[in-house]
């Protein structure tokens, strides 16, 4: 290792901040000295698939993306378990919890989000955790050879897809959301209906414009009490109503933050040697909880830290699939629609199938998938391209096999 | 058991070979023995069997309540209200207060006694038939020339000429087995040229050597010239003209003064010279040449003298009665000819007698031994329902005919009928628009369930024999005719044991004091032979055209020997001046209406619209046009128009390829209440009729054509029937299983999904229901399905641009629907392009238009009989032979863009 190398010192084991590692590595081999900090105790792996990990349908293995083995192949300093908790912006250095001091010549903060906990009374009963990490897994699992009563909060992505794997763990599980529709980040109420069906078909018990009050018990939590009045036991509370972008160290080092890290369109920060990626960072006053704007910024960050900064982050409207066996769900772009926008609404509720695509100046900017999400990749591709679907209008919801030009002209 | 019986459609009169199978299905295939058709049957006659179920029959007598509903009633009791009913108009206000309105498609024998009963019993000459819609112009022609209503020639001329001339008549659709005739003599060692005359350039020209478009009207410009050219040229056969015809001169006379000059004519009629000069060319050249002439030429204000011109020509060139040559009428109906036999018509006697000649009826009247005889002529067709609107005819007795839907100026007859006092209607359905008018329902027995003869249009006579049981209680028309008679105190004249009795009656009327001993009384028709068949006979009797003299063998030709039926034995050329229809075009009508028949529908549909095979090659009642008419006025393709004249209006779907000139339209003349919501071209149809025939002008009103808007078009294909009435359109079309209804409206419903579930009818909230919708465009679509089965399936939209039905349509076959059909279905398209075979080309075979062609690209077909080969369409009937070949062009047309 030459001594003359710059060093890139990142913040964060997750996987915006590997992935840009990963894309730099691509770019610019060996151009900086690398050393990262995690605070868990692994190397790096696809939080996406913690709700897998939960249901059972993967295990630790499966779900790592970069074992320590690569690190050291690719030279890049690992400290695992050991948190940054301090930058030192004047000396360009930073020091972990264990007291690892290392300088940089960037620094990339990836240091991601932090689930948002309901400051309900009993919130800080054993029992009540968020749904973020491994550890958050094995707690669960923990619980679930233990107790039979499970309630998740916030009937979002993340919450039906905890409450799913507690399902499959055997628990009653009981999911409270307090609007009255499910997903609202990515369902209208059509498709929110049928997912409440097919989750209750499942054995969930599903509570909307649940608005929870208190968290109850005696050493640990034993129950939910709701603004009606009822009561549900819970001897495992999720909350899942949401992240905020982790910022309490970017704050502490005085960067510029709003709700998160606030960089510009080549994910610099505030101080110029300083770099933001991932749910941490706020873009264009965005923040940011699903993975494709996060591979598009770790592309962009990556090319500058490499030098070779043409790039420029733009945002994109996102896909989302929700990670539950036998729910096939698709959400793409604005699927409410609007003053100027049109629909396409194809229902097949005996096969619980229901699609949806929102239309504004002959374009696709919104699409809803469920039941049959072959073509939601497509539509986002079209999306995204601004196509003019006005030849295939009629056909386009019934999907791209159907719209081949070939028999489009037959 | 196989029964040998006759076809009940068109005026060809095939032989059909019957049987009821043990499953209740009936199969049908063409008699190889019979002359008319040797075995070959068209694509009507093929799907004969799809036509016979008992659905939507009359099984019982019905009676009106005085709150107008229709009830059951018996037999004694609908017949004593019937004989009732014209006992005491006839009590009140004389015979010629009572009228009967009759059909081509009642038997012989059915016509015979009810002539009977009206002019021998009761006394009026007021029974009129729906003949005089189709035939009555030829039947004038006849008389005028030859002195009886004689059709000279027999189908087989057809094999022997060297000139076909079709004149007025969509062969190839309206008569196909005589056009399939023709296009195998076409294919033959010694093929004859065929020109076509018509303003429409129709299947029947595809295999045409010349088509002459004609302007409307124009035919007797265009024969008068052909005489005067004809004389000009030398072709005169004058030992002929000199020894067997009378009234040369004027006639010459007449034709040169309209027509001498060709280039006149051919400015008059609207084609090129050199076209009008190659077709009297070869007419001139060809002594074998046979004039075949059908409703284009009969249903005119100048019908008659249309016939005559052309019947000059023959006359002319003595070019009659000898094989391979002569004029021939193509009979629209199955035994229009039988009812013209028996003198079924209102300015008839009875077996080629005379009404207004008193030694005539003395003859009838001591034959019949009746009480009384009709000594004048009654009222034809439009004039009777003239006279019924009016109130001098007070009682009305209408058997096996629409006549709200089939005359002219329909909807007067409505009114007519409306008012009337007393409306008996003879039927095999229940519902038809005219049965909505009757006071008492008879029900008769249909076609495979009655015994009788039948007369084709070449004089031959044939059984149609029955095969299946009576259903219910309907009877025979002739049986109910003679209880009725019965019952108004006739006993003596119409105690028939059984059918066979009343034919040998006929027969031996028409044997009566004709020999040559009675100059008076002479006419060729004569079934001597068959005046004593008993029952045993009677049901052997093989098909033969009459006259039938002593030996039973028959005659395929007449007036070969230059002997004609005028009392000095000479033919009549009759002085024709042309003149044109009777109401032009103007500026507020610029469009003339030409009415027809479709190729795979007859008549009001009622047996027709029965069979899913047939429904497939023109779904929807339509108004054929020149795109530049329907560019100036403002209707395209696809969509709605009103087609109005000053006497009523329709409204039907634009449509554009029928070969239609500028200026012109065409509707067909089928769709009637029962199948659509205003469809009946015969309200629109003007009441003009030919001075000496009476029979309508069919085939020129005036009209315009104007936008239908709505605000959304449909279809629906269900299972179940569905009420479209409210809508502002609709079609209801017979699918195999399923109903199909296109429909249109002038709202949009605020609610799709709800609209659509009440419509189909589908209550439960749980049920299959499927749905897809792009509101901004008005696209609406849903299907409902029980069990993986459908039951149903709407397509709406804001544009007339709605998926093809066949495919949606074939998966009403299916007991489950395939997953992929399913997700397929709302598209209404197959995930595989292949599965989508096109709008039906070959009903017998159910062929469809993409499958056909792209078996001409795949395989470089070049013939009609390659296609057959490859994929049986055309094979059976062959009335898509004329479609294959155009669709072969377009193939190719496309291959070389």
């Amino acid at each position: 290792m030459s001594a003359a190398r710059p060093r890139l010192v990142v913040i964060g084991n997750g996987m915006a901040g590997m992935r840009t590692v990963e894309e730099l590595l691509q770019l610019a081999p060996g151009l900086y000295d690398i050393t990262v900090f995690g605070a868990e105790p692994y190397g790096n792996y696809n939080r996406i698939l913690l709700s897998m990990l939960l249901s059972g349908e993967k295990n630790t293995d499966e779900i790592m993306l970069n074992t320590p083995e690569w690190y050291a192949d690719n030279g890049i300093t690992l400290h695992a378990g050991d948190p940054v908790i301090a930058i030192d912006r004047r000396h360009r250095r930073v020091r972990s919890r264990k007291g690892v001091e290392v300088t940089y010549d960037r620094l990339l903060v990836a240091t991601g989000s932090r689930p948002f906990m309901l400051p309900l009374p009993g919130g800080e009963l054993p029992g009540v955790i968020g749904f973020r990490g491994i550890d958050d897994v094995e707690q669960m699992l923990q619980a679930t050879s233990t107790y039979k009563h499970a309630a998740v909060i916030g009937g979002g992505l993340l919450g039906i897809e905890a409450a799913n794997g507690l399902l499959r763990r055997g628990m009653q599980v009981t999911l409270l959301h307090r609007l009255d529709v499910l997903m609202e980040q990515q369902l209208n109420a059509d498709a929110s209906r049928l997912l409440s069906h097919n989750l209750q078909a499942r054995g969930l018990k599903v509570l909307l414009n649940a608005q929870t009050t208190e968290l109850y018990g005696n050493g640990r939590v034993e129950g939910i009490a709701l603004a009606d009045g009822s009561r549900i036991d819970a001897d495992l509370v999720v909350m899942a109503v949401g992240v905020r972008p982790d910022i309490g160290l970017a704050k502490s080092c005085g960067l510029h933050c709003d709700r998160g890290i606030v960089v510009d369109d080549t994910l610099q920060t505030y101080d110029p040697h300083i770099y933001a990626v991932g749910e941490c960072v706020q873009h264009r006053r965005l923040t940011f909880g699903l993975v494709a704007p996060v591979w598009e910024q770790a592309r962009v960050c990556a090319s500058h830290l490499a030098r070779l900064g043409h790039r420029r982050y733009r945002f994109t409207r996102t896909a989302t699939k929700l990670k539950v066996t036998g729910i096939d769900l698709y959400s793409a772009g604005d699927f409410i629609g609007g003053d100027g926008t049109e629909d396409l609404v194809l229902r097949d509720p005996r096969r619980g199938i229901y699609k949806r695509l929102v239309l504004k100046d002959n374009q696709i900017i919104g699409a809803v998938l469920y039941g049959d999400v072959k073509d939601g990749g497509w539509y986002f591709e079209l999306i995204q391209n601004g196509t003019d679907i006005t030849p295939i209008r009629n056909r386009l919801l019934f999907g791209k096999h159907y719209c081949q030009p070939a028999e489009v002209a037959a | 058991m196989t029964v040998a019986t006759t076809c009940p459609y068109c005026g060809v009169g095939c032989g059909v070979l019957a049987r009821a199978n043990a499953d209740g299905s009936v199969h049908v295939e063409g008699d190889p023995q019979h002359q008319a058709n040797h075995g070959r049957l068209c694509v009507k006659g093929s799907a004969l069997g799809e036509t016979v179920d008992l659905h939507g029959r009359l099984l019982h007598p019905m009676l009106r309540s005085p709150d107008g509903t229709l009830q059951s009633a018996g037999w004694d009791e609908a017949l004593d209200r019937v004989a009732a009913g014209f006992q005491r108009v006839i009590e009140r206000h004389g015979p010629d207060a009572v009228a009967f309105y009759v059909s081509g498609q009642l038997l012989t024998e059915d016509y015979y006694v009810v002539n009977k009963l009206a002019k021998g019993y009761l006394g009026t000459a007021n029974i009129d038939t729906n003949s005089r819609l189709c035939m009555s112009s030829a039947v004038a022609g006849h008389k005028r020339a030859f002195g009886e209503d004689v059709v000279p020639g027999c189908y087989e001329d057809l094999e022997l000429a060297e000139l076909i001339v079709l004149v007025g008549s969509n062969t190839a659709w309206c008569h196909p087995i005589v056009y399939q005739r023709i296009a195998k003599a076409k294919e033959g060692s010694r093929p004859p040229r065929l020109v076509v005359i018509d303003p429409r350039h129709t299947a029947t020209c595809e295999s045409a050597d010349l088509h002459l478009p004609v302007k409307p009207g124009t035919d007797v410009w265009l024969f008068n010239g052909l005489m005067a050219f004809l004389f000009q040229h030398g072709a005169m056969d004058a030992r002929f003209v000199e020894a067997h015809t009378a009234g040369f001169a004027q006639a010459l006379a007449a034709a040169q003064a309209d027509a001498g000059d060709p280039a006149e004519v051919a400015r008059i009629c609207g084609v090129q010279l050199a076209d009008l000069l190659n077709f009297y060319r070869w007419f001139a050249r060809c002594e074998r040449t046979v004039t075949l002439f059908s409703q284009g030429v009969n249903q005119s204000s100048s019908g008659t003298d249309k016939v005559n011109s052309i019947i000059n020509c023959h006359l002319l060139t003595g070019r009659i009665g000898k094989p391979g040559m002569g004029p021939f009428s193509l009979t629209g109906q199955p035994n229009a000819m039988g009812g013209r036999e028996v003198g079924g018509l209102a300015n008839m006697l009875a077996a080629h007698l005379e009404l207004e000649n008193p030694a005539h009826r003395q003859l009838v009247q001591s034959f019949w031994q009746s009480p009384r005889m009709a000594e004048r002529q009654g009222l034809k067709a439009v004039d009777l329902f003239e006279a019924v609107a009016a109130g001098r005819i007070k009682a009305l007795w209408i058997m096996a005919t629409n006549p709200v839907v089939s005359l002219p100026d329909a909807d007067r007859v409505k009114q007519a009928l409306a008012r009337c006092e007393w409306v008996v209607s003879s039927d095999i359905v229940a519902q038809t628009d005219t049965n909505a008018f009757a006071h008492v329902l008879l029900p008769a027995l249909g076609w495979g369930e009655k015994n009788g003869t039948v007369t084709n249009s070449e004089r031959r006579i044939s059984r149609q024999r029955a095969f299946l049981p009576a259903p219910g209680e309907a009877r025979a028309d002739w049986r109910i005719v003679c209880d009725v008679a019965q019952r108004l105190g006739f006993a003596q004249g119409f105690q028939f044991e059984d059918v066979h009795e009343v034919f040998a009656e006929h027969a031996r009327l028409t044997a009566c004091c004709n020999h040559e001993s009675h100059p008076d009384t002479r006419r060729l028709l004569n079934l001597e032979a068959l005046a004593k068949l008993d029952r045993h006979a009677y049901d052997r009797l093989q098909p033969v055209q009459w006259p039938v003299a002593i030996d039973a063998k028959g005659e395929a030709r007449l007036f070969a020997d230059g002997r004609f039926s005028h009392a000095d034995g000479r033919a009549r050329f009759i002085a024709t001046a042309a003149r044109l229809p009777l109401n032009a075009a103007d500026r507020e009508y610029p469009l003339v209406l030409n009415t027809g028949r479709v190729r795979d529908q007859w008549h009001t549909m009622t047996r027709t619209g029965k069979a899913p095979r047939l429904s497939g090659h023109s779904p929807e009642p339509f108004v054929d046009m020149h795109p530049h008419d329907a560019l100036r006025c403002g209707v395209r393709e696809g969509e709605l128009a009103r087609v109005q004249s000053r006497w009523g209006a329709m409204v039907a779907r634009v449509k554009h390829g029928g070969g239609v000139l500028a200026g012109n339209v065409f509707v067909p003349i089928h769709w009637n209440d029962q199948f659509a919501s205003d469809a009946r071209v015969g309200g629109v149809v003007n009441p003009v009729v030919d001075p000496v025939s009476g029979e309508p002008e069919f085939k020129h009103t005036p009209v315009r054509v104007e936008p239908f808007p709505v605000r959304w078009y449909g279809f629906a294909l269900s299972r179940r029937l569905l009420g479209p009435d409210g809508l502002s359109y609709w079609t209801s079309i017979q699918g195999d299983r399923f109903r199909r209804y296109e429909i249109a409206h002038r709202e949009r419903p605020s609610e799709c999904g709800t609209w659509a579930s009440a419509w189909l009818g589908v209550t439960d909230p749980d049920a299959d229901w499927l749905e897809y919708e792009d509101r901004s465009t008005g696209v609406y679509r849903a299907a409902h399905l029980i069990d993986d089965r459908i039951e149903s399936c709407l397509f709406l939209s804001s544009r007339p641009d709605l998926p093809a039905r066949h495919w949606l349509a074939s998966l009403f076959m299916q007991e489950r629907l395939q997953d992929t059909d399913r997700m397929a279905l709302l598209l209404g398209e197959p995930a595989s392009p292949g599965a989508a075979t096109g709008p039906m080309v070959c009903s017998c075979f159910g062929v469809g238009r993409n499958t056909i062609c792209d078996a001409i690209r795949q395989h470089g077909l070049e013939t009609p009989a390659q296609v057959t080969s490859c994929l049986r369409a055309g094979g059976n009937c062959g009335s898509c032979v004329p479609e294959l070949r155009q669709l072969i062009a377009e193939v190719r047309a496309e291959a070389n863009a």
